[in-house]
């Protein structure tokens, strides 16, 4: 699922730019050290290919909707890690900037949730699962298990990015409720998608899937296994251990038809908050102003317009900030590439 | 002068499933000439174009460009020497702009961005496509990218233009302008070609390649007026060397019926003249 | 739009880049200016809080102004950014339900905070949109990514998305050819995940021929693995007017409540 502009805040969508920017300016370093120079009209047509690819819809068995292919995973397997992320930038990028499709604050979470994920826990999740010479039974597994797990994770991206930023006001449990279970489909689907292409290409010709001996160190490969799987189950866990009070709340006095705002098990209300308050990661962002405050209607106009332009001025000027470390970071890094990789 | 010679002398190329692509290819282009190289689909005439550029290393035998041998030290002097332009001009034509696609080749030479700009403008203008260098590829018309891909060869001033299938896939009209193209130019000039036609206006010689040989290597006219060679290669005359299609479809219906009575069948020709 | 989503976006794409190749004043500016307008601008109506409705407003002179200036269709471009607005509300409809707030009252009757906010979205995401069509139909995608390039970006995903955008259009008509031909003998069912791979994986291999075909291209004239650019622009003062004046006047619509000030009616938000 994109991000979108509007339900982003400056301040998050800094620091989704300035993990992105990192993160490109590392890729691009590592393939300007491969010598092997195919590989740039390559990149360019196969992101040309995913970006048509993306547009063919076709159907899914049992429901009578349409679906559309990610990708990530499936670059990922024909050109690596490193690759696949530029060329899922290089597609999100355009769809931003031809199609409206996400938006420009938004790219680096886009570029993120659906570009990191894939390339760099779903693919040596994929190799790891799949081991040296994989039948199409385990090769599909391997991919369905991969695929979910990077549209979890990037689902769970979307979650944080947007109540992080407070303009939704879905609540955190509500979202990640909606969010996880419907890409866990969508998972199973890519992944099916994706070991289809696979399939026909081996039977075809296998000579353009690298060998399986290019991932790195299977130690290495094995922690990312585990720090996939965490992170998967951290956010169904955090989900339950977080669970947003008000949005609890509210489900009660819709259910109950009372607008009791204060729960009977106050201790147990208490303790939810403080361990909101300890886990959630921006816990100094207002998800919902009014609840703690009892419910009372707006006060005075002049009051919380000061509050709100106080807040959002800070959030301006975050925002700015993380995005001008990160354009510098980005600099610094593309021009150490530059200076220590130069051919001519 | 020698270094415009392109002497291939007993070329073999075999790929590594097996297939025998080029076998003892020999013969000797020397400077001006224009030469078609022909063949049906499978002969080997892109795999010897591949040889020309360097971009193929032959598996036996020799090619020689000019003086020099290929090797990998010679190779960008070679590349700057044969132009090679390929059959299908969105393979060619790889730069957003057709102007940066026509200067990507002097760029690599190294040369100073005036001079670049210089080359491209004479290379465009000499095609006829300086209108359209701030277009995307995208938007041209099939000729113009043809025309588009030659400029980007010329640019890197070749002694040698070499083409693989220059008039394919073009209307009547830009082939027209293609060929009268063509004609003007002094480089020597290898094409391999389906469009026999062109190869008897623009190749006073001729090179048949059947099953990777050459069976044939002389002046068009002749090879074309040999027609046990021509079937033996599975190729047909030009069709302008051909009869009118209607009167020779008209003698084939005429002699594949019985003998009829005079007054049936004079009437008939009577009548259409 | 009808036909097959392939056939869409090549048009948009094709508009799009259409409008850029035409000159006007602001065609003329230093793509890296209009890449940091656009950046600014879109941080900036980002920046406000969720209830903001009025003052967002004096934003959508922005593209509208850069627009007239550029010459460019505007009921076409209206359009376009108009298409956003079902995603919009869709992704702003929660906010109704979760936050219930009377905030305002309009001749008896109640509006809530939600309800506000979903607006709020709504304007964001027009504003957003029309930043992004904006900053392609007068700058062009090529010089978009020479200025973020020069801003930072490494080159070799620069080079990537040249590359991406000159094979778009080609990879997509093959695509269209496919799926058309599929189509046509199809007999009416849907693309099955099977066939959707077989369809997927020819034309993947069909682009991976291509990239070969392509590489053999470029090595012919000379390609040693880097990419050499032209002449760079230049930042003139032209340029800096244009970021100096349009940066100041998003700042000022953002501390400052331009619509108050002006003394147009409140939507909403609290004033």
């Amino acid at each position: 699922m994109h991000m979108a502009d509007a339900l982003l805040s400056p301040a998050v969508g800094g620091m989704m730019w300035g993990a992105t920017a990192v993160t490109v300016a590392y890729c691009a370093r590592r393939l300007q050290a491969d010598p092997d120079e195919r590989r740039v009209p390559l990149m360019g047509v196969l992101g040309a290919f995913l970006f048509a690819a993306q547009m063919i819809n076709f159907s899914i068995p049992g429901t009578g909707s349409s679906g559309h292919l990610g990708g990530g995973l499936l670059l990922a397997i024909l050109l690596g890690p490193h690759a696949a992320f530029l060329v899922v930038a290089s597609v999100l990028m355009v769809q931003a900037l031809f199609f409206a499709d996400g938006g420009l604050l938004a790219l680096g979470c886009n570029i993120f949730n659906l570009g990191f994920f894939p390339a760099f826990i779903g693919y040596p999740l994929y190799r790891r699962l799949c081991g040296p010479a994989p039948g199409p039974g385990r090769a599909a597994g391997a991919a369905i298990v991969a695929a979910i797990v990077s549209l979890q994770l990037g689902a769970f991206g979307v979650v944080l990015e947007t109540v992080g930023s407070g303009i939704s006001a879905l609540p955190f449990g509500t979202f990640v409720l909606f969010m996880l279970p419907i890409h866990f489909a969508i998972g199973i689907v890519e992944g099916l998608v994706t070991a289809a292409v696979v399939s026909f290409v081996r039977a075809t010709r296998p000579e353009v899937l690298p060998s399986a001996t290019s991932v790195g160190s299977s130690i290495r490969s094995v922690a990312v296994t585990f720090l996939a799987l965490a992170m998967a189950l951290g956010g169904v866990g955090a989900w339950y251990a977080s669970k947003d009070p008000d949005g609890l709340e509210w489900s009660v006095a819709r259910v109950t038809g009372s607008s009791e705002q204060n729960s009977p098990d106050t201790a147990v209300h208490a303790a939810l908050g403080r361990i909101q308050q300890q886990i959630a990661l921006l816990p100094d962002y207002n998800f919902r102003k009014p609840a703690e405050e009892g419910g009372q209607a707006r006060g005075d106009g002049a009051a919380d317009n000061e509050t709100r332009l106080g807040t959002s001025v800070a959030g301006i000027v975050g925002g700015l900030i993380t995005l001008v470390v990160a354009v510098v970071i980005g600099t610094l890094l593309a021009r150490r590439a530059r200076r220590s990789g130069m051919r001519n | 002068m020698s270094h415009h010679l392109v002497e291939a002398s007993n070329l073999t190329h075999v790929y590594d499933d097996g297939t025998v692509a080029l076998n003892e290819v020999s013969f000797r282009i020397t400077h001006g000439e224009s030469v078609a190289i022909i063949g049906v689909n499978g002969a080997g005439k892109s795999t010897l174009l591949l040889h020309l550029n360097g971009y193929l290393h032959p598996t036996r035998g020799d090619i020689r460009i000019g003086e020099t041998p290929l090797t990998k030290e010679t190779l960008p002097a070679i590349r700057r020497t044969v132009g090679l332009v390929f059959q299908d001009p969105d393979d060619q034509l790889f730069m957003p702009t057709v102007y940066d696609d026509v200067a990507f080749g002097p760029r690599n030479q190294g040369l100073p961005e005036t001079e670049v700009e210089r080359r491209v403008q004479d290379a465009l203008e000499r095609v006829g496509v300086w209108a359209v260098r701030s277009k995307p590829p995208y938007r041209l018309s099939g000729g113009e990218k043809k025309r588009v891909a030659i400029a980007g060869v010329l640019a890197m001033a070749p002694d040698i233009l070499v083409m693989d299938e220059p008039t394919s896939g073009l209307d009547p009209h830009a082939r027209r302008q293609l060929i009268r193209l063509l004609g003007e130019f002094s480089h020597t000039r290898i094409f391999t070609s389906h469009d026999l036609d062109m190869v008897l206006e623009l190749c006073p010689r001729t090179i048949v390649l059947m099953q990777g040989a050459v069976m044939a290597d002389g002046p068009t006219r002749e090879i074309f007026g040999d027609a046990a060679l021509l079937e033996r290669c599975m190729l047909e005359r030009p069709l302008s060397m051909q009869s009118c299609p209607i009167c020779a479809a008209r003698q084939r219906q005429v002699a594949s019926t019985r003998p009829r009575a005079w007054r049936e069948v004079l009437p008939l020709q009577a009548r259409r003249r | 739009m009808s036909g097959p989503p392939v056939l869409g976006a090549l048009v948009e794409f094709r508009q799009l880049d259409l409008f850029a190749a035409q000159s006007s004043g602001v065609h003329r500016l230093d793509a890296r200016a209009k890449v940091v307008v656009v950046l600014a601008f879109v941080v900036c109506v980002m920046s406000f809080g969720r209830y903001a409705v009025a003052s967002l407003l004096p934003y959508f002179a922005f593209p509208v102004l850069v627009a007239i200036w550029a010459q460019l269709p505007f009921a076409m471009l209206a359009r376009k950014v108009a298409m956003v607005v079902p995603i919009a509300v869709l992704i702003g409809l929660p906010n109704p339900f979760f936050d219930r707030e009377m905030v305002l009252h309009v001749a008896g009757l109640g509006i809530s905070g939600g309800w506000i906010s979903l607006v709020s979205i709504v304007l964001r995401a027009l504003l957003a949109a029309a930043a992004a069509i904006v900053l392609v139909a007068v700058t062009g995608f090529p010089a978009v990514c020479g200025a973020l390039e020069r801003l930072g970006m490494p080159k070799a995903l620069a080079v990537q998305l040249l590359f991406l955008y000159r094979y778009l259009t080609v990879l997509g008509e093959e695509a269209l050819r496919m799926t058309t031909a599929r189509e046509l003998r199809g007999g009416g069912r849907k693309l099955s995940i099977r066939l959707y791979g077989v369809l997927v994986g020819r034309l993947l291999m069909r682009t991976w021929d291509r990239a070969e075909r392509i590489y053999l291209a470029m090595c012919a004239r000379g390609f040693v693995g880097d990419f050499n650019s032209g002449p760079v622009s230049r930042f003139g003062w032209r340029d800096l007017a244009f970021v100096g004046g349009c940066c100041g006047a998003f700042l000022l619509f953002r501390v400052r409540d331009v619509v108050q000030v002006v003394g147009n009616a409140a939507l909403g938000g609290g004033r």
